[in-house]
């Protein structure tokens, strides 16, 4: 779709908006199906799109993307009559007879800004929400991952309705004159300074945004009496780290932090474990995404340039600019103002940072921005407690890392630099909502004394009557006879 | 309405140097929100007994200083004394007695279901400040509208600084001197001024920001956010219409329109009816019905009434003076136009069937002046409203079912009243906020305690149950077992791990 266009198409979508069809329950079930079948029937053509932008083997293609998408298309039909469904909430006794609702409904027509490292899920997984809440949606995915985009632009149209579901493909210009556009809601992920720029555009508008950013996830890494139990953590943390599209992830950890004393134990551990899972030659094993990109490997490589950084690196360094691999890289204790240590990393380098004592770890936490995501491995209750009440993050997963992700239950979105809003599940559905409050009185019952012309008299019996129920005096005032 | 002031800086300077309190710029303000920081780093607002203790105060504040209060009010709006205690003091401790009555319950971790995904597993959403926030507040109900969303922010454990609007001088003032003779001033400070000030507050980083106003400060407020990835409430405002059916009690409906008119506040509030739909055929018997209700409540001389609210300064007056000059318009008044320039005060007006092009149906009233629009029939009455920006609020009044189901599905707004007006603010368990023009966010209730919280999502797995499949590398088996797994398909799953032949 080009953007000559564009304000046809928004007229379009205006328009199908207002014609009430997204509304019905029967047109956003249809919706729904219609991508279920898109995964169904193109299974093997998006493992390839994703295989082509990202190099990511089928079992990440559909343990992080087709399956995730999947997951959430079935918890949304089969939950839909009650999302959509108004709840009743209890009102004051003596307003009766007085009835209230919430009432759900779509915003209107809503822009989806994707990103290119799960490029199928980032731009589905919202999509699904906001059809779930009968909205009208424009869908731009990253042109990062143009395969995948060009796939999601070749199919969203002919497996759902084309006149309330379009996609425009492009880069930042494509991007700037979306956002010049009126929304009622954007929902965007990707980097911080790009969520500045959308929530500034949607100022303009009083558009509100959702901002799923990113962060420097850690990793904590208590010490596990129990050898099992630091086997299976040993190996979720690598899954942690390379698992999720080679490191480039919003939730991948980003850092690892472990006392001193157990620093060579555990990268020695780690390096076991690294070559088990991805061998001596994972790009070929199909065990890995790649580097995106070559602007993403440069990136990289310039993290680890400065001879102190690349000084601390203890396993792993060896790149490969034409296939755009990087060894899985783990670092000991690199300069705390260096770029590896300030910026999201988003690749396959693992700073370890020994601390003196594990509780140490909450301060150092702190002392950097709210991040999405903190995985904490322990089996210390009172570290657990501490953790959760002296940190802030999204969200903090124990034992285990990435895995809230597909969590239905769970609120996923960040705080302070790692965005706001969230998604997932009902989550989803209700961020695309308006929750609308509707209040229905009946004419029986009404009292005169509660009008103007206002006497010292009528004011006294308020005050007599004010000590009890704040909420009873308003309401008699405006009419309800008092039991 | 507009953020400009008419003191002058030197004179703000000069009444703070009077009061000895702080003339913000962006220095200040940006050591004022490092201190707040401080203290929040304490953790010292997150205790419940910390938070409790606060809001106590708060309601000795309303109930010591009441007499300050009215006083402030009938200085700044001229607001009739049982409007007063009504809605800015009897509303605020509502909404104390709600957090104080629920806090303990909404601060505990909401436990989460999980499924066969993550199993073994448990979680739980718990509730976590968001730090220090900032509420600006605005000039028609100056102590509801500063006072309400500052015990949400404390609620939720967070530090606050509070910007009284300087439209209401006197009201400012008195929270500015009153609030830290109150509360813990360590966490909760005021901070009086205009454009320049407010300016230099949001410069700084907030962890929220609640801004009660109109949608071209909202815009401002929502762009200074985004410099920070600040979010954001705004409460603004709208046309809030009222379509009256024919089927009504005539009698109690007027009551109620006028109440949620002229009895709030002169019609200056935000959801205030702004103009009524209704039937070219019933229109005489509603006008008819309102002008001798006004008359009931008001007198025959509304202008020396003194139950209702005056304009709250010559700006506002002038604004509205303009609308009703306007050619197009001033034939159109049907009951009312009375003014008093000195005084600043309209009396409750009504026009019928203004043109649709004129200023007056364009831009949010927020005075005595109520329009009266003819339809032929009452559902035509939706175009009309839909053809707008979203309202706060939208009101019916009709005994019809099908008419209020048909209202309820097709009209979007903030809230919606159903055979009465502005009550849904009362009600707690509603979220009161608007949609589009009209605002993003809600509060009141626990929607309050809500909005100043983090949701922070908490997973705890065990260590047994590790499913090799997740991990590379990775074989057919593994893959048939993550699909099983990410399927929620336990049948699938132990079929796999059994190893039965998958077609």
């Amino acid at each position: 779709m080009d953007l000559v266009h564009l304000e046809d198409n928004m007229e379009e979508l205006r328009e199908c908006f207002r014609s009430r069809k997204t509304k019905s329950a029967a047109w956003r079930r249809d919706q729904l199906e219609g991508l279920m079948r898109l995964l169904k029937e193109k299974e093997s053509e998006i493992f390839k799109a994703l295989k082509e932008d990202l190099g990511k083997p089928p079992a990440e293609a559909y343990r992080d993307e087709v399956g995730v998408v999947r997951k959430s298309l079935n918890l949304a039909l089969s939950c839909l009559d009650d999302w959509m469904a108004p709840k009743k909430v209890h009102v004051p006794r003596i307003g009766f007879p007085t009835t209230g609702e919430l009432v759900p409904e779509p915003l209107g027509v809503v822009l989806i800004l994707a990103c290119w490292n799960f490029p199928f899920t980032l731009a589905l997984d919202p999509l699904i929400g906001a059809i779930a809440a009968g909205n009208a949606a424009v869908l731009k995915p990253s042109e990062l991952a143009p395969v995948t985009s060009s796939l999601l632009a070749e199919y969203i149209p002919t497996y759902l309705d084309n006149k309330a579901v379009k996609v425009f493909q492009g880069g930042s210009p494509v991007a700037e004159r979306l956002l010049e556009m009126k929304w009622d809601k954007i929902f965007f992920t990707g980097s911080p300074r790009v969520g500045r720029i959308i929530m500034s555009a949607a100022a303009k508008h009083l558009t509100p945004v959702t901002l799923e950013l990113g962060g420097k996830c850690p990793a904590v890494l208590d010490h596990l009496p129990n050898h099992r139990d630091g086997e299976v953590a040993i190996r979720r943390l690598v899954n942690g780290k390379w698992g999720p599209c080679y490191g480039q992830a919003c939730v991948a950890i980003d850092y690892l932090l472990v006392e001193e004393k157990h620093a060579s134990a555990t990268i020695n551990h780690l390096k076991d474990w690294i070559t088990k899972f991805y061998g001596d030659r994972p790009l070929e094993t199909n065990s890995i995404s790649r580097i995106v990109n070559k602007s993403h490997f440069k990136r990289l490589r310039n993290l680890v340039q400065d001879p102190t950084v690349a000084a601390s690196i203890v396993h792993g360094g060896h790149m490969d600019e034409d296939n755009l691999f990087i060894e899985p890289t783990i670092l000991l204790n690199p300069p705390s103002e260096s770029e590896i240590m300030t910026e999201e990393i988003f690749g396959p380098f693992l700073p370890i940072i020994t601390l003196k004592k594990i509780e140490d770890s909450i301060e150092f936490v702190n002392s950097k921005p709210r991040a999405l995501a903190m995985y904490v491995f322990t089996k210390n209750e009172n570290f657990q407690k501490r953790v959760i009440a002296e940190t802030s993050s999204g969200s903090v997963t124990f034992n285990d890392a990435i895995i809230q992700f597909l969590c239905d239950t769970l609120p996923f979105g960040g705080i302070g630099e790692s965005g706001f809003g969230r998604y997932h599940g009902k989550f989803s559905f209700d961020t695309f909502s308006h929750e609308k409050a509707v209040l229905r009185r009946s004419f029986l019952i009404e009292l005169s004394f509660g009008s103007p012309p206002w006497s010292d008299y009528k004011l006294q019996f308020l005050r007599a009557a004010y000590n009890f129920d704040y909420i009873q005096v308003f309401l008699m005032l405006l009419g309800l006879k008092r039991k | 309405m507009s953020l400009t002031s008419t003191a002058t800086k030197q004179q703000v300077v000069k009444e703070a140097e009077e009061k000895k309190t702080m003339v913000v710029d962006s220095k200040n303000a940006a050591s004022l929100v490092s201190e707040l920081r401080g203290t929040f780093s304490t953790g010292k607002t997150r205790s419940y007994e910390w938070r409790t203790t606060q809001i106590k105060n708060i309601i000795k504040l309303v109930e010591e200083r009441e007499s300050d209060i009215f006083e402030a009010l009938r200085s700044d709006l001229s607001k009739p004394e049982l409007e007063s205690f009504v809605s800015e003091i009897s509303m605020t401790k509502a909404s104390c007695k709600t957090m104080l009555k629920e806090l303990k319950h909404w601060m505990k971790p909401e436990p989460a279901k999980t499924k066969l995904t993550t199993f073994p597993s448990s979680a739980e959403i718990v509730s976590e400040p968001l730090g220090v926030v900032l509420v600006i507040s605005a000039w028609n109900y100056p102590v509801l509208l500063s006072l309400d969303p500052v015990i949400g922010a404390i609620a939720a454990g967070n530090a606050v600084v509070l910007k009284p609007s300087e439209v209401a001088p006197a009201t400012s003032s008195l929270l500015a001197k009153l609030l830290p003779e109150y509360v813990d001033k360590s966490a909760i400070r005021v901070v009086e001024g205009a454009v320049a000030e407010t300016t230099a507050l949001l410069e700084q980083r907030w962890d929220k920001i609640l801004y009660t106003g109109n949608g071209k400060v909202g815009r401002i407020v929502m762009a200074a956010a985004a410099k920070h990835l600040t979010p954001v409430v705004l409460e603004l405002g709208g046309k809030n219409p009222v379509v009256v059916d024919s089927n009504v009690n005539l009698k109690v409906a007027v009551r109620r329109i006028i109440a949620g008119k002229w009895g709030c506040n002169n019609g200056q509030a935000c959801i205030s009816p702004d103009y009524i739909i209704t039937t070219k055929s019933f229109a005489p018997q509603l006008i008819d019905a309102l002008k001798s209700t006004l008359e009931e409540f008001y007198g025959k001389d509304p202008l020396q009434s003194k139950d209702l609210s005056r304009i709250v300064n010559s700006s506002h007056f002038q604004r509205l003076a303009q609308l009703l000059d306007d050619d197009k318009v001033s034939g159109k008044i049907v009951h009312g136009g009375q003014r008093d320039e000195k005084r600043i005060k309209i009396a409750p007006t009504l026009l019928l069937d203004v043109p649709h092009n004129s200023l007056i149906m364009k831009e949010e009233i927020f005075g005595p002046l109520l329009l009266i629009i003819t339809v032929d029939k009452v559902e035509d009455s939706f175009v009309i409203i839909n053809s707008r920006s979203k309202p706060l609020a939208a009101y019916l009044f009709t005994n019809d079912k099908a008419l209020e189901k048909k209202f309820v599905d097709s009209i979007s707004a903030g809230g919606m009243l159903i055979n009465d007006t502005c009550l849904h603010l009362a009600v707690h368990t509603l979220p009161f906020g608007g949609v589009g023009e009209s605002g993003m966010g809600s509060y009141h209730g626990k929607f309050s305690f809500d909005t100043f919280s983090h949701k922070k999502a908490v997973l705890y797995r065990s260590f047994g149950g590790d499913a090799s499949a997740r991990y590379p590398p990775y074989t057919l088996k593994k893959q048939r077992v993550l699909r099983a797994l990410l399927n929620g398909d336990i049948i699938g799953l132990i079929l796999t791990l059994i190893g039965w032949p998958r077609k």
